[in-house]
């Protein structure tokens, strides 16, 4: 049975007569019922998509000793628009980007950890966690995640108080510190690099949106396909859901690592070392 | 009775008066002329829109609405006139009437009531035929005042100057 309203409210009131609060009161009143009403953070989907990724840093890192690939980067930040604002560090806009080793998983990280990965750049774009911090600190419900596990921006809607930035735990989020169509024209010579997708406007939070308009019209994300193409196959994306899918095979069969798991945000990006 | 200050009252009320009425006086008591919405070829040789054109007309800015809000938050990307605009509608009770007015008179024959199915996006289907936006879109609006921020962030088709 779970904590109705009703059965609430008496309990409010019982407590609210003995000097208790909140949480407290259920557990001596109703104890266990307040987490069961809750509800488990992950659904148990049966049709449900769940899109995730899994990212092959060995095939990744072998493609970046040949030569700087950055072709996903490069790719992603065209396809939707994201300008370059120069070295700025705080005015830096990025959906998908490199970092360290040692800065992706710092929990993992020990100092005689092997020269396979020391230091070695890894790709890193938004995790769109299962259960992600950013979607429960942001006031108007502009950023929330969707039944297929793709985190969502509506961007119509973000007042860009930044609540979603101080949440992430992974650094995924960039803000319009001014109007991205007033990039320096120098490093952004045919800004906007994609007419079929919109720019943002100064004052609002972006990151990565699994590309969800490829999605919508059954492509996979465009970061993923230029990896294909180049004919590397570093990143995989696919239905966590379906245990036929290239993504769960992978899983089964390869050790994976995640960012920053003891924080419970379920990261669906996973990383074969 | 006494009038004080009227030496710099009477000219200041005369004076107010007419500016106040000088905006009605510049157009010869005439209101300005409604811009209609210009057509590029494009738009004309296609004969219809995405949904009748009277509907179009009057409620373009609720559909681009509901689009925003289904692709954005439903992740549907496809409409079809005569599937979706009834239940779209459905919630909005003056759009309902007008919408019940609208398929039981003559006009519901017109075209653009038939099913054709359209890709939501006003950046890609709806510019794609009214690429005048100049034309199009902005002449009615500053006509009647109104500034959409659609373009703060939707990319608008680039024209030839004239
Ligand atoms: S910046 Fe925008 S998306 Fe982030 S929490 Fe604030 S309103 Fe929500
Ligand atoms: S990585 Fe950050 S922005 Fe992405 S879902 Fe997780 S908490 Fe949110």
């Amino acid at each position: 049975m779970t904590v109705d309203r009703r059965k609430f409210l008496k309990i409010a009131g019982l407590s609210a007569a003995f000097g208790l609060g909140g949480k407290t009161a259920v557990d001596i009143f109703a104890p266990g019922e307040l987490f069961a009403s809750a509800g488990s953070a992950v659904p148990v989907a049966t049709n449900q998509k769940k899109w995730a990724m899994v990212i092959d840093m060995k095939k990744c890192l072998e493609e970046q000793e040949k030569g700087k690939c950055n072709q996903c980067m490069a790719a992603c930040h065209r396809v939707h628009n994201v300008p370059n604002f120069g070295d700025n560090i705080k005015e830096e806009m990025k959906w998908i980007w490199q970092e360290s080793y040692e800065h992706l998983f710092p929990s993992q990280h020990n100092e005689f950890i092997s020269e396979d990965v020391k230091e070695k750049p890894f790709i890193a774009l938004c995790n769109h966690c299962e259960n992600p911090p950013c979607c429960r600190v942001c006031p108007t419900k502009s950023t929330w995640r969707r039944e297929d596990g793709v985190v969502m921006m509506d961007l119509h809607r973000c007042i860009g108080c930044r609540f979603c930035m101080a949440a992430c735990p992974f650094g995924s989020r960039s803000f319009n510190w001014g109007d991205p169509r007033k990039a320096p024209k120098e490093l952004n010579p045919d800004f906007p690099t994609n007419m079929n997708y919109p720019t943002r406007t100064k004052g609002v939070v972006e990151k990565c949106n699994f590309c969800d308009e490829r999605l919508g019209v059954g492509k996979i994300p465009v970061c993923v396909e230029t990896c294909q193409n180049i004919n590397v196959h570093a990143l995989i994306f696919g239905d966590l859901n379906d245990p036929a899918s290239e993504i769960r095979k992978l899983l089964h069969s390869r050790y994976s690592i995640r960012r920053k798991t003891e924080l419970g945000t379920e990261p669906k990006v996973y990383y074969l070392i | 009775m006494t009038f004080y200050d009227r030496g710099t009252i009477l000219p200041g009320l005369i004076i107010g008066l007419c500016l106040f009425l000088s905006p009605f006086i510049y157009n010869g008591g005439k209101a300005g002329k409604a811009p209609v919405p210009e057509l590029t070829p494009k738009a004309k040789e296609a004969k219809q829109c995405v949904a009748p054109k009277p509907y179009m007309t009057a409620w373009h800015m609720q559909l681009l609405d509901n689009w925003r809000q289904e692709v954005v938050r439903e992740g549907s990307r496809y409409f079809n006139a005569n599937q979706d605009l009834w239940w779209n509608n459905q919630f909005d009770g003056q759009l309902l009437e007008k919408w019940r007015r609208f398929i039981t008179s003559s006009d519901a024959s017109t075209p653009g009531a038939t099913g054709k199915t359209y890709y939501k996006s006003l950046q890609v289907t709806c510019m794609e035929c009214h690429s005048n936006k100049s034309k199009f879109c902005d002449e009615c609006h500053n006509y009647l005042g109104v500034s959409p921020y659609c373009w703060d962030c939707h990319v608008q088709p680039k024209e030839d100057k004239q």
